[in-house]
């Protein structure tokens, strides 16, 4: 199991030169120029220009900058923005609670609706409901976000009026960040239950946008994997012994057919980050995906190649982590 | 024997065989449907659409569909904020989206399928670095690496199209390349070895074939990966150029009319719903009636 372990975890480095590389050297193929970007009109002045190149350390070979940025990286600085001037661990920090909130809070709904869904869809295999909840999940599963975004606005706030169309919170409530989650946040600062609703109120939407793939994704994959083990074995043999049919399916059934469904959650990561990039857009959620959409737009490099550096950083030990619990639960994966 | 074999009836072709089994399936046949009426009108858009898609019809901006209050037959689903036709539009950006997927699906399927091939071939060295190379590219978010692409590239339908084949790379490589490790240790390959079989005739002429019915249903599924994510890079303004009316540009200039105007965002995005989810019914029903071992429950 250690040698396993160690295996698992020095494989890591290669991947992660890899994205550091493909991140820096992507980024300054772009045209434009980034120092040219902060200058603006007023650029003009030659020197001007080269004190702020040196400044910014863009006037070294190539090689020595990458290797600047990898010493710097292993020392903890992630480098700082040339935008906003402020450190990109700051700007990560204040960004980040934003995200894992959306897709926590997503990935709930997801859960929620799409595993009874799945379970509901393989008992009655082929009936109405079946068909109902597969052509659903399918056409969630096909679904454009930004324009599934567009319409839940035009549905609960320009229609209904229920929910607000941009951000975390309305601007009447001044909040400090403690834990960056507003839905906690709201509580500790003592505004109490008419914040939280409008936390709660803002968060919804984008949520759902971000929640419909995996949903549809997870409701599919749990209908399959409860097919087949409703078609086990020990599944008749538990139905021989005269076991109540709600027993075989939650208990026998459903624990079973989980831990393919967990698996394809624990991977659902990477997916989850796409769908933040679109829907942070939509709904102005300050968030990592619109951090790094903007941060593409203004041509700032530290924070694109450090942003698509942690992105992936995370996505890898999060990959890795699913195999990880993968391997305990069933040794026969720890060979591969 | 030979009187033994002549009792036999032939096996029916492919083709019979593949819609023998591809009929019985509901949800292939209904994709089938959407994406040939899709495929009807991007290819007659001149004669089925009523208008030309960049006609500008002064004084006739933001008129609604037909069926709601205001709307008119002259404009069967109303006018654009600049007073252009909003179905012409959409016709012809169905011609756009297909296209445009379609050199996706060529461009990352022949890169994928050649690279793929290459390491499951080979193995050893060349796998190890092809196989490192697409865990990078999946370590990161697809839309985000297509983004920076985007942008690298700069605005247009062409570099939208590069910057989504690149993404789509990784995807192909990994079944292409599973695939020919599996048909590496089938008699044939090793038959034709003996007989001299050079790498490039094993690769490209032995195994290729046996991998066609997979690299079908990958296809088919980068069909509707590649409509999403062009319509994505338009929608964030890194894609189609605005007098093209391209589905996601299209969605990107009615944001600011969802109030006044709400079919201008509503239509472009049930047309690139339905064709997503026909080509993904369409991909359900290849793999079921072309692989029986990937028949999903």
């Amino acid at each position: 199991m250690i040698k396993f372990l160690a295996k698992k975890f020095f494989g890591l480095f290669p991947t992660l030169i890899g994205v550091s590389i493909l991140s820096f050297v992507l980024i300054r193929l772009a045209p434009g120029d980034p120092v040219m970007l902060m200058l603006g009109e007023r650029g003009a002045d030659p020197v001007v220009y080269e004190q702020m190149k040196k400044n910014l350390g863009l006037d070294k070979p190539l090689f020595i900058q990458y290797a600047i940025f990898i010493k710097n990286i292993s020392m903890g600085d992630l480098g700082k923005s040339i935008v906003s001037r402020r450190t990109v661990k700051e700007e990560f920090f204040d960004r980040f609670p934003a995200t894992f909130e959306l897709g926590f809070v997503a990935l709930l709904i997801a859960i929620i609706f799409g595993i009874p869904l799945g379970i509901i869809a393989a008992i009655k295999k082929n009936g109405p409901i079946d068909l109902m909840v597969m052509g659903v999940s399918l056409a969630g599963y096909s679904m454009p976000i930004f324009w599934w975004g567009l319409i839940l606005i035009l549905i609960f706030s320009v229609t209904l009026g229920i929910t607000p169309v941009a951000g975390r919170l309305s601007i009447m409530y001044d909040i400090d960040p403690i834990t960056g989650l507003m839905l906690i946040d709201t509580w500790l600062s003592g505004e109490g239950l008419e914040a939280f609703i409008d936390a709660v109120k803002h968060l919804m939407l984008p949520a759902i946008a971000m929640g419909t793939i995996p949903l549809a994704i997870i409701a599919r994959m749990t209908r399959s994997a409860m097919l087949e083990v409703l078609s086990e074995d020990y599944m008749r043999t538990a139905k021989a012994k005269g076991i109540s049919p709600k027993k075989i399916i939650y208990v026998h059934g459903l624990r079973n057919a989980l831990i393919p469904v967990v698996t394809v959650i624990g991977l659902m990561f990477g997916s989850i980050m796409t769908g933040a990039i679109l829907t942070e857009t939509i709904f102005s959620w300050p968030g990592i995906g619109k951090w790094m959409v903007s941060a593409v737009a203004a041509r700032d490099y530290p924070v694109i190649q450090s942003g698509i550096l942690i992105i992936a950083f995370m996505i890898i030990m999060i990959n890795m982590l699913v195999d990880l619990v993968y391997a305990v639960i069933n040794p026969k994966m720890r060979g591969q | 024997m030979s009187n033994a074999t002549s009792k036999l009836s032939a096996p029916p072709s492919p083709l019979i065989e593949f819609w023998y089994h591809f009929k019985s399936h509901l949800g292939g046949l209904i994709g089938l449907v959407i994406i040939t009426f899709f495929l009807f009108l991007g290819l007659f858009a001149e004669v089925i659409a009523p208008y030309d898609p960049a006609q500008i019809f002064p004084g006739k901006a933001t008129l609604p569909p037909f069926f709601a209050q205001g709307g008119s037959m002259e404009f069967i689903l109303g006018t654009d904020d600049v007073g252009r036709d909003i179905l012409s539009r959409l016709i012809f950006g169905g011609r756009i989206s297909i296209v445009y997927s379609f050199l996706v699906v060529l461009l990352s399927g022949t890169i994928g399928t050649s690279l793929g091939l290459i390491a499951g071939y080979y193995g050893g060295a060349v796998d190890r670095m092809t196989m490192r190379l697409v865990d990078i590219m999946m370590s990161l978010p697809s839309i985000l690496l297509a983004i920076v692409v985007a942008s690298i590239l700069g605005p247009g339908l062409l570099n939208t199209v590069i910057a989504v084949s690149i993404v789509s790379i990784p995807h192909f490589i990994r079944l292409i390349r599973a695939q020919t490790m599996a048909e590496m240790k089938r008699p044939y390959v090793t038959a034709s070895k003996t007989f001299g079989a050079s790498s490039a005739r094993q690769m490209f002429i032995n195994i290729l074939p046996n991998c066609m019915a997979p690299l079908i249903v990958q296809a088919t599924i980068g069909f509707s990966n590649g409509i999403l994510d062009i319509a994505a890079l338009g929608f964030l303004g890194l894609g189609a150029k605005p007098p093209l009316s391209e589905w996601g540009t299209m969605l990107a200039d009615a944001r600011a009319y969802i109030e006044s105007a709400p079919w201008m965002v509503t239509l472009p995005g049930i047309c690139i719903l339905l064709v997503v989810l026909g080509f993904n019914l369409l991909g359900d029903g290849l793999r079921d009636a072309l692989d029986p071992r990937l028949k999903k429950s």
